[in-house]
């Protein structure tokens, strides 16, 4: 059944890469040789892969061609900026805010953005923006609790049906195929629907659901690496399976676990908006950017209708940025890329 | 061929079957149907709804008396409204599958185009526009992207030009008074619903069609056929998409599900009476018997989605042999 094949989780294709190894060359053009005496930054990479004769390669940590490939990713600088800055912007809310939160001021209701309002003001006269570091708080907790808590499960659970197989590898199959055929939102909202609508509760009925992908990834690039020589020189030796899942299989798949962890944030995020816009989610009084978004459904069309663009655009920026930090990541893992 | 389906069939009405357990102990866990019958004054209230209700019984008990019931047909009546759920569940798939047909076919075609257009023109500045709008596209929160689809394409454009009616309606799929399917009106109700459930999945279907195809066109074969003088344009077509489509069939059937649940949020956008109100009424009134019937019928589709793309996986690809 096709539930029990993987998606493939990356999008760069391994022709993409083959492509990217050959120094990006395009087309039918085969890659010219003057570049063997190229420009400085093609002598420098000569010298480093050691193809320039009698020049010592240079040797490198794992840590610090993961870094170097890293800060390359220039999105994903930007976005890890972005998120820290939104991150210090609404944990530090108190600090930061122009106003107290749900400060309501009937002198200056349904206000326009403007210089004293800067995402303008709702119907109680409440600062937009100010509300809207707040709800931050607990939409970026829920991103980042669901993120965490999911990895740690999913990795932890298809580490174990990967190295072992068996009937632990069936359970986690089945388990995970019972859960593909019921859509996703639709067992979140009944869940939270029983155990009440708190960012506790959310993030960790979220996390009970989402472990399952991180799992599934985990799984597949385990039965891949147990396979590998290194593992079985670990078990000749005489290490024991807990010892060769955490100090031989985790780090080499530290990759795909880090990346899956941020798919996980970016879908925390939005599916906790998605919940809360459907009044299943975080229930008010707490707010989250996703029932905000609520609130402001109504404004459609109205000059208000400026409350309901803040709050989903903040979701939107929050989960690109996101989504293009784990696309460095990804790149940074990969010891395939280029530097 | 014969022996895989039957297996296959198999294994479906036994996921069938657990999850149906699942659901139903679940939602009756969640929801007390006794509930309304708390603050009755008449004492005995609660125990003759019990026992007309069948709740005296054992869970599993119960569970075998719905489940009995629900394969000849027999699908309940709803404590919220008193209707059968089957009256309630058949009009409101009529009007989901209006709506999520359209969506998986727009999809699938625009992908497959935009993924087979950035692989063949790879790094070109069109692929690159394409990266960075599905990157958009993933990101981008699916309510949020139909709120403001209605203001922007809708009723904004309605002030900018001064007509006096929006450009595109975003009520229901009729406006009052209109039915049948064969006019304008029933298209244009159409537009906005579709965008907004079919925006993620085009963003992120595109980019497993674009990485497919770039791994195919990378193969010795489709060298070979390009080396022998083959037609660029057969190249693509014959050697490269057909093959490319493989991995898409499979990514798409397992999107199907989610596909459902952007459904409920499109409804709620929409006011389209689908299966998405259906859902959000009666998880708000509690309603146990038709959630647990909901929840049925939508695995029974998905599953069945599933197994269509199992069988088409094997026409596709001849290396998989469906024993």
């Amino acid at each position: 059944m096709s539930l029990d094949s993987e998606r493939p989780q990356e999008f760069r294709s391994e022709g993409e890469r083959v492509h990217e190894l050959a120094g990006g060359y395009q087309g039918d053009t085969l890659p010219q040789v003057e570049t063997m005496q190229g420009s400085e930054d093609e002598q420098a990479r000569l010298v480093e892969l050691g193809l320039q004769a009698g020049a010592e390669p240079v040797p490198r940590t794992q840590w610090q061609l993961f870094r170097r490939r890293f800060f390359h990713h220039r999105m994903a600088i930007l976005s890890l900026l972005l998120l820290g800055i939104l991150i210090v912007l609404c944990f530090g809310a108190r600090w930061i805010a122009p106003y107290p939160k749900n400060d309501q001021n009937l002198l200056a209701i349904d206000l326009p953005p403007s210089a004293q309002h800067w995402m303008g003001t709702d119907d109680l006269g409440r600062d937009e923006f100010t509300e809207i570091l707040y709800a931050g708080q607990t939409s970026l907790r829920i991103g980042l609790t669901v993120g965490l808590l999911s990895t740690i499960l999913g990795t932890a659970a298809g580490a174990v049906a990967g190295y072992f197989g068996r009937w632990q590898d069936q359970f986690l199959m089945r388990l995970t195929d019972l859960f593909l055929i019921i859509p996703q939102l639709v067992i979140l909202a009944i869940a939270i629907q029983r155990f009440g609508g708190t960012a506790v509760v959310v993030s960790l009925v979220l996390a009970a659901v989402f472990w399952m992908a991180t799992a599934r990834v985990v799984r597949a690039q385990v039965l891949s690496i147990r396979e590998k020589e290194f593992v079985e020189a670990a078990r000749a030796s005489g290490a024991s399976s807990k010892r060769i899942i955490i100090r031989h299989i985790l780090p080499n798949i530290i990759g795909p676990v880090v990346v899956a962890a941020t798919l996980a944030v970016a879908a925390a995020i939005v599916t906790e908006s998605s919940l809360s816009f459907l009044g299943f989610g975080v229930q008010p009084p707490q707010t989250s950017w996703g029932n905000m978004l609520t609130t402001a459904e109504q404004q459609v069309g109205t000059p208000q209708a400026y409350l309901m663009y803040f709050p989903g655009m903040m979701i939107f920026i929050t989960v690109i940025a996101v989504n293009f930090l784990g696309d460095g990541l990804r790149d940074a893992f990969d010891p395939q890329s280029k530097d | 061929m014969v022996a895989f389906l039957i297996r296959r069939l198999g294994y479906s009405v036994l996921v069938l079957l657990v999850a149906s357990i699942i659901t139903f102990v679940g939602v009756r866990e969640t929801f007390n149907p006794l509930a309304k019958y708390a603050f009755s004054k008449d004492r005995t209230a609660v125990a003759r709804a019990k026992h007309s209700l069948g709740l005296d019984k054992p869970l599993m008990v119960q569970y075998g008396t719905f489940i009995g019931k629900f394969v000849r047909g027999d699908w309940g009546t709803s404590s919220r409204t008193g209707d059968s759920v089957s009256s309630m569940i058949g009009p409101a798939m009529l009007n989901t599958l209006q709506i999520i047909v359209p969506g998986i076919l727009i999809s699938l075609f625009l992908a497959i185009l935009l993924g087979i257009y950035s692989a063949v023109k790879q790094y070109s500045v069109g692929d690159y526009a394409f990266t960075g709008l599905s990157f958009l596209g993933i990101s981008m929160p699916p309510f949020w992207f139909g709120l403001m689809a209605i203001e922007f394409l809708a009723i904004k454009p309605k002030e900018w030009f001064g007509t006096s009616n929006t450009p595109l309606d975003f009520i229901g799929l009729h406006t009052p008074g209109h039915t049948g399917v064969f006019n304008g009106d029933y298209w244009q109700h159409l537009l906005l619903p579709v965008l907004t459930l079919t925006i993620q999945s085009i963003a992120e279907w595109s980019r497993y069609q674009r990485a497919s195809m770039l791994d195919v066109m990378s193969l010795d074969y489709v060298r070979t056929a390009t080396a022998k003088g083959v037609p660029r344009r057969s190249v693509i077509l014959k050697h490269g998409f057909r093959n490319a489509l493989i991995p898409l069939v499979s990514v798409v059937a397992i999107d199907i599900g989610a596909l459902f649940g952007g459904l409920v949020i499109t409804e709620q956008i929409f006011s389209i009476p689908g299966m998405g109100k259906v859902f959000v009424d009666a998880l708000n009134a509690g309603d146990a018997q038709v959630l647990v019937v909901w929840l049925l019928v939508t695995a029974f589709f998905v599953i069945l989605f599933n197994l269509i793309a199992d069988l088409a996986y094997g026409i596709l690809d001849p290396r998989v042999r469906l024993a």
